[in-house]
């Protein structure tokens, strides 16, 4: 048995047959942690959550199809449902529960005002093919978000349609793609992307067609203005760039970048994840930017929900404003209208289904509205100074990887680990069990065993300070030696490390019925 | 400012920390042209909830609830009556605020949810193995276009007159600008249309809606083995999720991709998003797929979790060569779906689609015993067309002054085309009062304009 650095057993040991090898007691729970089966697996025939009235007898009309034998869900009451989806929940780190510094991500607190809102009926029971004499309240909520984020970038035009960040890229480079098209220049087949991008950069500009020149990096963390001169030619279509970057430093350079850019006949595309450090503070459109997309569940804490739905409006100079998709709203004669055909004016087409996150613009404004000016100035003055107040405090027991000031994230790399036999996954593990999200991980890929921090606006001193504190300890206890300690990190989660290689390689993807698991073994 | 925990004394005491004097010179990267001086101009200084509360619910009190009328829309977006039991567990914390399950450790929860959607996903639509969600039923349809085309390496896709008009421009949208050809037949609002013909050797695959956005439900199988026959793929698209409740499922017609809307279960309308976009494959094509992937592994002590797998197709990993550039599912979405499932289970789901059925039966019945009112299908679920005498988005603004939401006018989705069909759709929150209401208000409207 192996045993920690204080003696005890880092396994507790079964107390006889019939209890469980790992927690010690009879069911596998440990207190408030409660093991929870897969749904399908609390089936009971004929049961269900939900009582509905007769089927009307009618004789059916399904035309050739036939009507199905039956799908193989589960049945369960209402009360089972409950407890199964709440035991869930609590197997969850969420930016309610603690400190969640994320670097890239941006987990900031999500305000429940936004969630009543996004729940008035007068939004969430709308149907988006109502006609648009009854949504004018919902076409004014669109059209005061495209005010608001105008005015916060100096923008001329907006397109809220992109589902997503990655969506609103994709929307950019069309647009890019579609102004270079209109001119008749179709010589243009690069998109040049620093190093340090996000992976969707490339995957975007891929997925458009384009072929991907990588910009290297100087020695501080920036393009290199004059490796990124040398490759803008003819054959550029447009430069994809983060900033402030994925460092979390601002490009110091960018009006001289985007001056390069635009002499070259190429287009400026800035992804705006990082737009919370400093919106309201610097407007996109004075750096020379043509084009950007904002990440609502960032910039403006829509929530995250486990990994969506996200929100991705575009934002597009004079430059590119003729060429966004449908829908979009105008000042008719009767109110607000919609334009949603392509055909009807200038579009490039469309992105998605109806017209846009609605329920995302809902909080995103609601988030506007009660920050105002002042409070989104104090909202990315108190990111930026988190940030830095973090890196002050790491930066004698951690390694830094470029000089401050950082803007809303600071970045360290594994040199202060070198030698330990500790890697950046066992102290992001380690982190796991002092109670704290891990930092991003391995992101950006320009330095070695990155550890990207981003605390947000909305931590306390106090939060902070526990955390820093808590990483310091760590961070001496790994030069210390004590490597098994953090190899063996998660202990006190409701699992702990698990085989991600195990699941690639055979991939289980989906519950199947044992009997027909039985029947597969057998063949 | 009630999100912001720091005060003064902290931001001081912080700043003598960075030995920096203001906050101002931590933004001294920015240049100096583009800093503002204070606070950005044209908009309003900050606002207590009820102030924001005030402004929301004057804008949201300018619209008519669908619920609030006799409500009959649908064409991709559908009025279901979502128990109570969902919301207040989409709402718990540790579901809302949490992010990518990319610590495992610590996101059991969303990821055996994922794990658990996806079967579910893999049983409604009768295929191997669902994804964990994609933005919406549009991109899922525009994505299957691609990955079929990864799959045959061919760059033709035709799409059939019945896929929504919206779904059709997605995908072209999609291929003019990713480089592939898509082949958009002409909408069939009477039904029939013959795409056998038009596969060949150069077709990646044949993208067909079930039921159509005419409302017309059909056996794809035929088609299936024709594509199959040609090396092409068959893409199913499903707009009404609780469909596949009642109807023979996409995989048992052949389907080799199922893309679907899941908005039906969980999800409220919300003026058209964000709505669940479900995405399910056949075995072989796994590694094809685009979107994330949630599978089930064993921790370090031996006991079984779930993990985000076979991530080296997406584009943090492979970034220029990724399978799609997509980074987020629709997880609060696809969670509500999930639970919503879980409560109808196998006897409420059944029980629910054959209720809309029966009930757009009813009212199909109704409506064409209207005089001048023809009704076009021989076969649907929950939503038909309906020739009118006159112009249906002409009618359709005067149910809504009678405060009825009498379905969408075709030429809504088809501009200048069809402009006497009207879409109607029924669910189970249709009451036979409002189905009277709904036929006796058509009546009035149509009477003064049939001929004799």
């Amino acid at each position: 048995m192996s045993m920690n650095n204080q003696g005890r057993p880092s396994a507790i040991p079964a107390a006889s047959a019939g209890f469980d090898g790992v927690t010690g007691t009879v069911t596998g729970n440990r207190g408030l942690q409660i093991e929870e089966p897969l749904i399908f697996e609390q089936d009971s025939a004929g049961r269900t959550g939900v009582d509905l009235p007769e089927v009307p007898k009618v004789a059916s009309r399904l035309g050739a199809v036939k009507p199905r034998a039956g799908v193989g869900l589960p049945g369960l009451a209402e009360p089972q449902v409950v407890r199964h989806y709440t035991r869930l929940s609590q197997k969850n780190y969420a930016i309610d529960s603690g400190f969640y510094p994320l670097g890239s991500c941006t987990m900031k607190h999500n305000p429940r005002l936004n969630e009543k809102m996004a729940r008035l009926p007068g939004f969430s029971d709308v149907h988006p093919l109502q006609p648009v004499s009854t949504v004018q309240g919902a076409l004014e909520l669109m059209d005061q978000l495209a005010y608001w984020l105008k005015t916060l970038t100096g923008m001329a035009a907006v397109t809220l349609a992109p589902a997503a960040g990655a969506h609103g890229e994709m929307c950019g480079i069309m647009a890019i793609r579609a102004a270079h098209e209109a001119r008749g220049d179709k010589a243009r087949t690069k998109i040049l992307v620093p190093e340090s991008a996000h992976g969707t950069n490339p995957a975007t500009a891929a997925a458009c067609g384009y072929a991907v020149d990588a910009i290297p990096a100087t020695a501080d963390g920036r393009v290199d203005l004059e490796a990124l001169k040398a490759k803008l030619g003819p054959d550029v279509a447009g430069l994809m760039l983060t900033n402030p970057n994925t460092c979390g430093l601002f490009e110091r350079d960018i009006i001289a970048i985007a001056e390069a850019v635009h002499a070259a006949g190429a287009y400026f595309y800035c992804d705006g994840a990082n737009f919370n450090a400093i919106v309201g503070r610097v407007r996109p459109a004075d750096l020379g930017i043509d084009v950007m997309h904002i990440n609502l569940h960032k910039t403006f804490s829509t929530p995250h929900g486990g990994g969506g739905p996200g929100s991705g409006p575009v934002v597009f100079a004079d430059s590119l404003a003729p060429y966004i998709p449908v829908p979009y709203v105008t000042h008719g004669t009767d109110g607000f209208a919609l334009v949603e055909n392509a055909g009807d004016g200038p579009a490039f087409g469309r992105m998605k289904a109806f017209h846009g996150q609605m329920g995302m613009f809902v909080r995103a404004l609601s988030y506007m509205l009660s920050h105002g000016a002042d409070g989104l100035w104090q909202a990315s003055s108190d990111a930026v100074l988190n940030a830095n107040y973090v890196m002050a405090r790491l930066q004698d027991v951690m390694t830094a990887s470029f000089e401050g000031p950082c803007m809303h994230e600071c970045l360290f790399d594994d040199r202060f680990l070198k030698g330990t036999g500790v890697t950046t996954l066992d102290m992001a593990k380690a982190l796991i069990d002092e109670g704290f999200h891990p930092m991003t991980m391995y992101f950006p890929l320009v330095v070695h065993g990155a550890l990207l921090i981003e605390p947000t606006e909305t931590e306390s001193k106090a939060s902070l300070d526990q955390f820093v504190d808590a990483l310091r300890a760590l961070a001496e206890r790994a030069k210390s030696g004590d490597a098994a300690y953090f190899q063996a990190a998660p202990r006190l989660t409701p699992r702990r490390r698990l085989d991600e290689t195990a699941a690639a390689r055979k991939p289980v993807l989906r519950w199947t019925p044992p009997v027909a698991k039985e029947a597969v073994a057998a063949e | 400012m009630r999100y912001l925990p720091l005060t003064e004394a902290d931001r001081q005491s912080m700043l003598e920390a960075i030995r920096a004097e203001t906050v101002d010179v931590l933004f001294r990267d920015v240049p100096e042209a583009a800093r503002l001086a204070g606070p950005i101009g044209g908009l309003p200084n900050h606002m207590g909830e009820l102030e924001v509360e005030r402004l929301l619910g004057a804008m949201a009190a300018k619209n008519l609830p669908a619920g609030a009328v006799p409500s009959f829309l649908g064409a991709g977006a559908y009025r279901h009556h979502v128990p109570a039991t969902v919301d207040h567990l989409v709402q718990r914390g540790e579901f809302l605020t949490a992010y990518t399950p990319y610590q495992p450790e610590v996101s059991q929860g969303t990821l055996q949810v994922l794990f658990e959607f996806q079967t579910q996903v893999a049983l409604l639509t009768g295929m191997d193995v669902a994804n964990a969600s994609m933005y919406d039923g549009a991109t899922s349809c525009a994505e299957a276009v691609m990955m079929a085309n990864r799959i045959t390496r061919r760059k033709k896709a035709i799409l059939s007159g019945g896929l929504h008009p919206h779904y059709r421009d997605v995908t072209t949208t999609d291929a003019r600008f990713i480089g592939f050809e898509a082949v958009a037949m002409p909408p069939a609002p009477t039904g029939g249309e013959d795409l056998l013909a038009l596969v060949d050797d150069k077709t990646a695959c044949v993208v067909v809606q079930n039921p159509d956005v005419f409302g017309h439900v059909r056996d794809h199988s035929d088609l299936a083995a024709a594509c199959q026959a040609k090396g092409a793929l068959l893409v199913v698209v499903v707009t009404e999720a609780l469909s596949l409740g009642l109807l023979t499922p996409p995989g048992d017609m052949g389907a080799d991709i199922v893309a679907a809307e899941g908005q039906s279960f969980g999800n409220a309308l919300n003026f058209g998003g964000p709505y669940v976009g479900l995405f399910a494959v056949k075995d072989k094509y796994v590694r094809q797929m685009p979107g994330r992937l949630c599978g089930e592994t064993v921790d370090a002590d031996g006991r079984r979790g779930f993990v985000l797998t076979l991530s080296t197709r997406e584009q943090h990993i492979r970034r220029e060569k990724a399978t799609s550039n997509i980074c987020t599912n629709s997880g609060l979405c696809a969670l509500a779906f999930s639970i919503h499932v879980s409560l109808l289970g196998e006897a409420g789901i059944t029980r629910l689609a054959q209720l809309n059925h029966a009930k757009a039966v009813q009212m199909a019945d109704r409506l064409a015993a209207v005089p001048g009112v023809e009704l076009l299908n021989d076969g649907f679920f929950n939503e038909f067309t309906v020739k009118l005498p006159k112009p249906a988005a002409a009618v359709v603004e005067d149910l809504a002054k009678r405060r009825i939401l009498g379905g969408v006018p075709v030429s809504r989705l088809y501009p200048g085309e069809m402009e006497d069909l009207l879409l109607v759709a029924v669910t189970e929150t249709n009451t036979e009062a409002d189905m009277d209401a709904f036929a006796a208000a058509l009546t009035e409207i149509l009477g003064a304009e049939v001929p004799a």
